[in-house]
């Protein structure tokens, strides 16, 4: 019998998360007065009464902390008194910290799991509400997902000396079993597998397998002429590697007349062309093969990137999604070659309008309610402060977007840029290859059974079938060891590295063994567990995080283990590399998993995909300007958009988020006095070297609802423009697909994903920018309930996210959008259309339009070559890429940004509005020194000098020499700051 | 004499790389140690004559910034580290560096009581991180880190900055001038908060008594290069202008050079 005692730990000077948390819930309309805060840790092991003295002691700062034994340290005045704990199984972070001090204060080992720590938070509120209520204001600082919540009076917390004492341990009572199933069943049976998973004896399913009846069948076939039925953990197995989610098969299969399918007909295809048009000036060096992708830093460095999206766990529980979703990335940089280090992060939401609250639930009669967008965006936000700031990677560069049909889904992205020089001892660092009699050693964090079905749950839509034990809590500082570890030490001791993502160990070290042409055999019981009692196939495939694989050479071994172990991170060798090519995975001496590895990588049945003609949109009216007539009033229409969610400043997510730390930052996500954000900035990832790199985003999911091929040839020249406003040269620019989809089985979205690729064809190849990685997620959609019970299905406007990385000389040749100096000459570069179809200004005015940009990739090229010399002979002295809102918008963001006045005047036909606010693609709104006038006009003969910089503070536009716009740049500056100023 | 550094490194710390540059730059030998290589004997601290503890996230900042580092610290080093500061070192505690520092009671060590905590960096005001960057006034004649500086302009990057202690102990830190940083204004940047996170008198670093032990809040190692300031698109168009070429190095680089003067 375990005698656990509870520490009990209190800010009594201060307490600032109370005083947060109490704003926030008087916000939220509760009348509650006060909040304080308190941590516990329950410590569930038979400890001397004297050392708990001592760990309490230990744990206490006396300056600003009471801390107290098994008793209270209550406030004196406090109503109810709140619990917030984890479930059983999520991963504590708090507790484990407090364990290991405590180890390391008794010299004395904890058994764990069955003696362990677990941590809670204490609410003590005041106010005048109810215990419903109580709990209620809880929950908003809790996800009940995860989390559990008790309420108590103060009356019962004092009779009681405190909350009730709460272990909350993972008891698996069943033993570990392999089953063998049944494939010999009817289609009905076959497609009850495939949706709700192999069923237990108990009546239960284990979860989806997100397997065709087709793909069974061929599962099927291949084990009769085996012989025999597949085990449980053989046909998970395949489950997860022929997930849409690992092996993208609607990229993959034949589609219409592309018979080598979307990746390899379109989008691996641009990049061989790039490549083959690009000649001895090709840049890449590892594209698609890898974790992540790599190009040329300079003759010693490689610098590589990465973007994933983890859009079903954040929907779920966004804090948990996001962090997962950064930290997991960050081993995709890990993962490349021989491990790069992760040198900057960047992240993409796009979210419902946090404003609104929307009245969905996955289940009728009002059960199991979405997460409002607010506590979305807020989850994501903070998911990705916590596993980019503690992980020690800046992270200067993200977007958010903003639409209603993100509420069911939304997209989370994270994607990681690392760097890693050419060669390691003597090898080129970009090759491993695992060779037989290498042994597999798994490090990093344990498992549990969460992400056991993460992948094939990531395949299929939301509804209220989803598992929880999809989501995931991330342990950044388990990562940051193990990263440390590999980057600064091991990377001389393995022959082969890779991440465990998607399907865990089941697809890592079968992938690794396919990559290196040979087999591997898995103990695995080797692998070490959170709890006891998993079933093997839970093992093999969970994707509990913070985990690596790696092929070591027999003679390292050793010293690999040791390392990792004098880091404080656990590797064990869990199986071996063989030459056999099939992967045979054993249980405790017993064979449970034979399967050629071919077959589980490849052996997936390819279907040919048919597509549906996309109807063209039409207006109800004769022409786009008789949908509204012309504003009055000028001056508070550009205050109205420069306050619209998807054009304003997210300075409070910039801000939260570290972009100085590793000394790389060059230009910053908040540029000029005024502090705008910027969709591209400039890093310096070597510290030793002046070149840069440049990354970038561009992103328009509203143009989908006009046409999805224009929608994404806009991604394309939005990344690409953005990055060339601030100094990057577009002949050394590579790019990255991520593409997020909806209802991928509907012909119509396949024909609408089919022309967004041949756009990304078209432009890049036109660009001379190369893909060199990319990741798809098909099925964004919600399917749900409203509040009446009536079905609901939310699918998410068609999206690409562009990612640029580029490579410039000389990192003090960036450009930052601010207008800087009076007297500047202001110039427009690139023509303006009428093209105000999906834009910003037309959603302002209530309607989407037919007339969405258009990119003329010719005239673009030239332009950004000329605007790289512009840049490389230093004629620019600001500049900044027109996006969404137009003109008028991006000369608000430069004057804002520098809180500097402008005069200027533009020559607009009969619509001043739609010359000022549409959205037409490739132009650039740069201010010079009118000393280099000559050579700047000599460049760009077509632009076109507007008006300049004045030393007033006041923004005046004047259309065909009439005034039509004058505010001051502190209105417009509060006007762009309001939207998200308490955020 | 030549001076070596130990940058403490592990368990969540995250600026090792960018100052072993910075300590490299100003021709001072450093090497990045593990703290369980030093518990193990494999380092020794008697090697070294400056100790830098990094900044970042050790223990991710659970149960407190600092704490759990500290807290290793003490069941395992206490002694080498105690020894350490009597003798004639510097010791830098950066940001998480800092909130170590206080929590070991190497500052502001009041009545030469090293080993006492006596002040602490609670959660900012905001309850939030916060990256941004910082103008910071120097007005110590007894740090040695600042001699000659009057102003250090550099970024801060942490969500508990917010310095504290009882008033009788910060009239006497302020009494005997280790103050080592304050936060001021800074006309360049007109929007940010001149006090990021309600720090008491808003104390952005203190020494200790000898001015050989110093905590900051402020990164200095991430201001090395004139183009990482966030205002230097507008300076280098000025220098530009006035023909004036540009400066390499931004003003973080001056504190570690006046470490590497100390020794000589």
């Amino acid at each position: 019998m375990i005698d656990s005692f509870r520490i009990t730990l209190r800010d009594t000077v201060k307490d600032a998360r109370g005083n947060t948390f109490g704003a926030k819930a008087q916000k939220k309309g509760y009348k509650v007065t006060e909040i304080r805060t308190a941590e516990c840790y329950l410590v569930n092991k038979n400890i001397d009464q004297e050392v708990q003295n001592s760990v309490s002691k230990m744990l206490e700062n006396p300056v600003f902390e009471s801390s107290v034994l098994d008793s209270s340290n209550a406030p004196a005045d406090f109503d109810y008194a709140v619990e917030i704990g984890f479930l059983p199984g999520v991963t504590d972070n708090l507790g484990a910290t407090v364990r290991e001090a405590i180890e390391d204060l008794t010299k004395q080992d904890f058994d764990y799991p069955s003696e362990n720590v677990f941590s809670s938070t204490l609410l003590y509120i005041s106010g005048d509400i109810s215990e419903e209520e109580a709990k209620e204001v809880g929950l908003l600082f809790a996800n009940d997902l995860i989390q559990r919540i008790s309420v108590k009076t103060k009356d019962q917390f004092i009779a009681d000396e405190g909350m009730d004492i709460i272990i909350p341990e993972v008891k698996l009572d069943q033993a570990p079993s392999v089953d063998q199933v049944d494939l010999e069943v009817s289609y009905d049976e076959l497609k009850v597998l495939g949706k709700k998973g192999i069923k237990n004896t108990n009546g239960t399913y284990r979860g989806p397998l997100a397997l065709s009846v087709i793909q069974l069948h061929e599962i099927r076939e291949h084990f009769r002429n085996l012989g025999r039925n597949p085990f449980d953990i053989e046909l998970e197995s395949i489950a997860q590697t022929w997930s849409e989610h690992c092996k993208h098969t609607i990229f993959a299969n034949a589609i219409d007349e592309i018979s080598d399918g979307l990746y390899k007909g379109l989008i691996k295809k641009a990049t061989n062309d790039i490549r083959a048009n690009k000649g001895d000036d090709d840049f890449c060096v590892s594209v698609f093969k890898d974790n992540s992708g790599g190009i040329i830093f300079d003759e010693n460095y490689v610098v590589t990137d990465k973007a994933e999206t983890h859009n079903s766990p954040s929907a779920l529980d966004p804090f948990g999604g996001a962090i997962t979703g950064i930290v997991g990335v960050n081993r995709d940089c890990l993962g490349y070659g021989l491990g790069a280090k992760p040198s900057l992060n960047r992240y993409g939401f796009c979210c419902g309008d946090p404003r609104e609250e929307l009245d969905l639930y996955r289940q009728k009669n009002k059960e199991n309610p979405i997460i409002q967008p607010r506590g979305i965006l807020d989850g994501v936000v903070g998911g990705i402060n916590s596993g980019g700031n503690e992980s020690g990677i800046p992270c200067p560069q993200g977007f958010v977007y903003f639409d209603k049909r993100f509420s069911g889904k939304p997209l989370v992205f994270a994607g990681t840029v690392g760097i890693i020089p050419k060669e390691i001892q003597g090898h080129d660092s970009s090759e491993k290859k695992a060779n037989p009699g290498d042994l597999a050693i798994v490090a990093g964090g344990r498992v549990g059974l969460d992400g056991v079905h993460g992948a094939t749950f990531s395949s299929e839509a939301l509804d209220s079938g989803s598992p929880a034990t999809a989501v995931q809590i991330g342990d950044p500082i388990t990562q940051k060891k193990m990263s440390d570890a590999i980057i600064r030490e091991a990377r001389e001791l393995y022959s082969a590295v890779t991440d465990n993502g998607a399907g865990g160990i089941s697809c890592s070290i079968p992938e690794m063994a396919e990559s290196s042409g040979c087999g591997c055999r898995v103990d695995l019981e080797k692998v070490p567990l959170k709890y006891p009692n998993l079933s093997p196939w839970e093992i093999w495939i969970s994707e509990s995080q913070e985990r690596m694989t790696f092929s070591v050479p027999p003679e390292n071994v050793d010293t690999m283990i040791k390392l990792f172990e004098q880091r404080g991170v656990e590797a064990v060798v869990v199986g071996e590399f063989t030459d056999d090519g099939q992967c045979r995975v054993d249980f405790n001496g017993e064979t449970i998993m034979d399967i050629d590895i071919e077959f589980m990588q490849d052996g997936w049945p390819r279907q040919h995909l048919k597509t549906a003609e996309v109807e063209a949109k039409e207006l109800d009216v004769g022409s786009e300007k008789e949908l509204f007539s012309e504003p009055k009033n000028y001056t508070a229409t550009l205050n109205e958009l420069l306050s619209r969610p998807n054009i304003c400043s997210y300075e409070f997510i910039s801000k939260q988020y570290d972009h100085n730390v590793q000394s790389n930052s060059v230009t910053k996500p908040l540029q000029g006095p005024g502090r705008v954000n910027t969709s591209a900035v400039v890093s310096k990832p070597v510290l030793e070297s002046n070149k840069g790199v440049v990354t970038s985003q561009g992103i328009n999911p509203r143009y989908s609802d006009i046409d999805c091929y224009h929608m994404a040839a806009a991604s394309i020249d939005d990344a690409v423009a953005a990055a060339v406003a601030t100094g990057a040269n577009v002949d050394y620019l590579a790019i990255m697909d991520n593409f997020c989809w909806c209802s991928s089985d509907d012909p119509a979205r396949l024909g609408q994903l089919k022309k967004a690729v041949q756009a990304c064809y078209d432009v890049a190849v036109k660009y001379g920018t190369p893909y060199i990685s990319g990741k798809d997620s098909m099925y964004n959609d919600f399917k749900g309930f409203d509040s009446k019970n009536n079905p609901v299905h939310v699918a998410i406007p068609p999206t690409l996210l562009v990612s640029g990385l580029g490579v410039i000389p000389d990192v003090s040749k960036a450009v930052t959008l601010d207008f800087k100096i009076p007297g500047d000459l202001i110039y427009i570069i690139g023509e303006t259309k009428e093209e105000l179809g999906g834009s910003e200004y037309f959603d302002h005015q209530g309607h989407i339009g037919i007339s969405v940009p258009q990119v003329d990739t010719d005239i673009a090229l030239d332009r950004y070559r000329k605007m790289y010399q512009a840049n490389q002979d230093r004629l620019l002295a600001s500049s900044i890429h027109v996006d969404r809102g137009g003109i008028a918008v991006s000369l608000a963001k430069a004057a804002i940004a520098g809180q500097a006045g402008i005069d200027v005047n533009i020559e607009a036909d009969d619509r001043t509005d739609f010359h000022l606010f549409s959205e037409s693609k490739s132009r650039f709104i740069v201010s010079i020194n009118p000393d280099n006038k000559e050579k700047f006009e000599a460049l760009f003969p077509e632009s076109i000098n507007i008006g300049s910089v004045s030393d007033s503070d006041n923004l005046s536009i004047q259309s065909n020499n009439e005034q039509i716009i004058s505010s001051q740049i502190k209105d417009l500056t509060d006007s762009y700051k309001v939207t998200f100023k308490d955020y | 004499m030549t001076p070596k550094t130990l940058i403490l490194s592990g368990y969540g710390f995250n600026t090792e790389n960018e100052t072993k540059f910075c300590f490299d730059h100003v021709g001072v030998d450093s090497d990045i140690v593990h703290i369980n290589d030093l518990i193990s004997g494999e380092k020794k601290l008697d090697d070294y004559q400056m100790l830098f503890i990094s900044g970042g996230f050790s223990y991710g900042d659970h149960t407190g910034a600092g704490k759990g580092m500290a807290n290793k610290v003490l069941n395992n080093l206490r002694d080498d580290v105690m020894s350490f500061v009597s003798r004639d070192t510097l010791t830098l505690g950066v940001c998480n560096g800092f909130q170590v520092l206080t929590a070991l009671g190497l500052a502001p060590a009041l009545g030469e009581a090293y080993g006492e905590r006596q002040c602490a960096l609670l959660k900012n005001d905001s309850n939030r991180y916060q990256c941004h960057w910082t103008n910071l006034k120097i007005q110590s004649e007894k740090c040695v880190f600042t001699k000659g500086m009057d102003t250090l302009y550099c970024p801060i990057a942490h969500g508990e900055g917010n310095f504290y202690a009882e008033d009788d102990i910060l009239d006497q830190i302020e009494a005997n001038d280790q103050v080592a940083f304050s936060y001021t204004e800074n006309l360049n940047d007109p929007l940010l908060p001149t006090n990021p996170n309600g720090a008491s008198r808003d104390i952005a670093g203190i020494c200790d008594g000898s001015g050989r032990v110093m905590g900051m809040m402020p990164h200095p190692e991430r201001a090395i290069w004139f183009h990482q300031r966030p205002d230097f698109g507008k300076l280098k168009e000025e220098y530009l202008r006035a023909g004036k070429e540009l400066p390499e190095f931004g003003d973080g680089i001056k504190l570690f050079e006046n470490m590497a003067r100390y020794f000589n």
